[in-house]
């Protein structure tokens, strides 16, 4: 080739365009919609764009008694909602200074760990997907399916479960439900194997998913990052084991924790937590104690209706908790729980009166979430496909 | 109200009065008082000295608050200073919890912590979104779930549940 045909380079520095992801966008897993400045196929900055889903919670929060927030809390991560309603109430018998009997608290760790298992189940099945797995899917969501049955039955609703109450749950379990979640489990973990078995090993897998977006130790706990995407750069620390509520520290079971923080690490984290779960569920099962589901805290926990109809007393405690609501003391409470994104804070300021005077939620998913400006920069577009699911946000709870 | 429940647990840990005592010796006349409900420890700081106390804070070697849990306000518009910024920090080597706070007149403004722990950029873009809290020295201080030209502060009492 002679010097005469070289085509010098252009002059003009490189053009960017901007791309609109979501707010409908299948991969974004609800409305986050992502503006993001492209170089070809590079992303050279992303800005996330949240709120589309936002409900005001917390305003609603200060106009509802303390009770009936308990319904609210159900539409924040709504693939888990059993575990939001008990980290309210548990916040709020912080506040009262109640403890459940043995009963309740251990049917809310099973249920803490079922909804886990929903959540990640859904996570996983989504996950794939979003990468190109499709198979998995599919076998997530039986899974599911027979998981959200067991709910029902349990709760009277799928989703909208709103089961627990402030000092206990709303009844106690019914027959054959606990021998059914016994039948499940080993179910569920054969199938979470099957997923491990089609997606860990697999080459396309791992090369969507190493070495993508790795977070750092250090950079995951100064940007207040929680959860299984804590967990995955390599720290160990659950909430269920730092600051055990409910007996976990009674429960035998492992953190998982991952090395470099990536896609894949992520992956491995949770898939291990759900195996966990499973082991969790097995000893809840195996220890659950007879006797009272709620607390003997007349004029806080709602009577039982029977009581109602024949007691004088129980008919005014019914009647004042419903119109007045419990009688609270002033003060302010935080309480944290290890929910499925990470960590779950309800800050409940209490004047006195019958709803909260503020109640502040910190959910793990909105501030997991902001890592994403930082991951997104340098990744391809195919790559934040792989990063949002790995980050596993609900915007639910992001929006509130 | 008595619960009827003997002796409740209380769940989780949180930091004792050896660091309120360690802050109260380090910036003198700046902590204003303490509080301690249900086992959790609150510190109110002088506003002018938030920014030196939270350095202080994640890292003497004594407190080690390396994790911000959170950041939000409570507005109580009957005072003289109706802003109660909150700040929840988290300390991963001691494991412990610790929750401050500071007042703020009725056109807020207190200083950044997004230089000490850079998870606090969200947190303090919702605080500003719902209460028209300033933080100075925030890099990108907008809305963040409300509409850019929403024009009011959703989480303050005077702000009605419907029009």
């Amino acid at each position: 080739m002679s010097e005469a045909t070289h085509i010098p380079a252009p002059h003009h520095p490189r053009e960017t365009i901007w791309l609109n992801m979501g707010p409908s966008h299948p991969a974004t897993h609800g409305v986050l919609r992502l503006v993001l400045e492209l170089d070809g196929e590079i992303v050279v900055s992303c800005k996330p764009d949240i709120g589309f889903l936002h409900r005001g919670f917390e305003k609603i929060a200060e106009n509802k008694t303390l009770h009936q927030f308990i319904t609210w809390t159900d539409r924040m991560d709504y693939l888990s909602p059993i575990s939001n309603n008990i980290g309210y109430v548990l916040a709020v018998e912080k506040l009262l200074g109640i403890e459940v009997p043995p009963r309740a608290r251990v049917l809310r760790v099973l249920l803490c760990e079922l909804s886990r298992l929903s959540a990640h189940l859904l996570w996983l099945g989504t996950h794939a997907l979003d990468i190109g797995a499709g198979t998995v899917f599919f076998y997530t969501y039986q899974q599911r399916e027979m998981l959200y049955d067991l709910f029902e039955w349990l709760t009277g609703a799928r989703l909208t479960t709103s089961y627990p109450r402030i000092g206990g749950m709303a009844r106690d379990i019914p027959d054959g439900w606990l021998q059914a979640v016994k039948e499940w489990l080993p179910e569920c973990r054969a199938k979470i194997d099957e997923s491990d078995g089609l997606l860990t090993n697999n080459k396309i897998w791992r090369n969507r998913t190493e070495n993508i977006a790795p977070l750092s130790a250090e950079d995951a706990i100064a940007q207040s990052v929680s959860g299984p995407v804590l967990r995955a750069s390599g720290v160990e620390w659950d909430i269920r084991k730092a600051q055990p509520y409910l007996d976990y520290e009674t429960y035998d079971f492992e953190i998982p924790t991952g090395t470099v923080g990536d896609v894949f690490d992520r992956y491995l984290v949770r898939m291990e937590e759900m195996r966990q779960s499973v082991r969790i569920c097995e000893q809840a099962l195996a220890r659950m104690p007879d006797g009272p589901i709620n607390a003997d805290a007349p004029g806080v926990v709602l009577p039982p209706k029977e009581k109602v109809l024949t007691s004088m007393e129980d008919l005014i405690y019914q009647f004042m908790i419903i119109t007045e609501g419990a009688k609270a003391p002033k003060g302010e409470v935080y309480h944290a729980i290890e929910s499925p994104k990470g960590e779950l804070g309800f800050y409940l300021v209490h004047d006195g009166g019958p709803a909260a005077y503020r109640l502040r939620l910190r959910t793990g998913a909105f501030v997991n979430l902001q890592t994403i400006e930082k991951a997104a920069v340098g990744a391809m577009i195919a790559d934040i496909i792989a990063i949002i699911g790995s980050l596993d946000p609900v915007m639910g709870e992001v929006d509130r | 109200m008595d619960a009827g429940v003997p002796g409740p647990r209380v769940y989780g840990r949180w930091d004792g009065p050896e660091t309120v005592e360690r802050l109260k010796a380090e910036f003198p006349g700046a902590i204003l008082s303490s509080a301690d409900f249900r086992g959790e420890t609150t510190v109110v700081v002088a506003l002018d000295a938030v920014a030196d106390v939270m350095a202080f804070l994640r890292d003497a070697p004594e407190t080690r608050f390396d994790m911000l849990t959170d950041v939000t306000a409570v507005h109580w518009p009957a005072r003289p200073e109706p802003f109660e910024i909150v700040w929840h920090l988290y300390s991963m080597p001691r494991n412990v919890r610790l929750r401050v706070k500071a007042n703020a007149g009725p056109e807020p403004k207190v200083p950044s912590v997004v230089p000490l722990w850079p998870g606090a950029g969200w947190l303090e873009r919702e605080c500003y979104d719902m209460f028209g809290v300033v933080f100075d020295g925030h890099p990108d201080l907008r809305r963040i779930l409300m509409p850019e030209d929403f024009g009011e502060w959703p989480l303050r009492k005077d702000f009605p549940l419907k029009y």
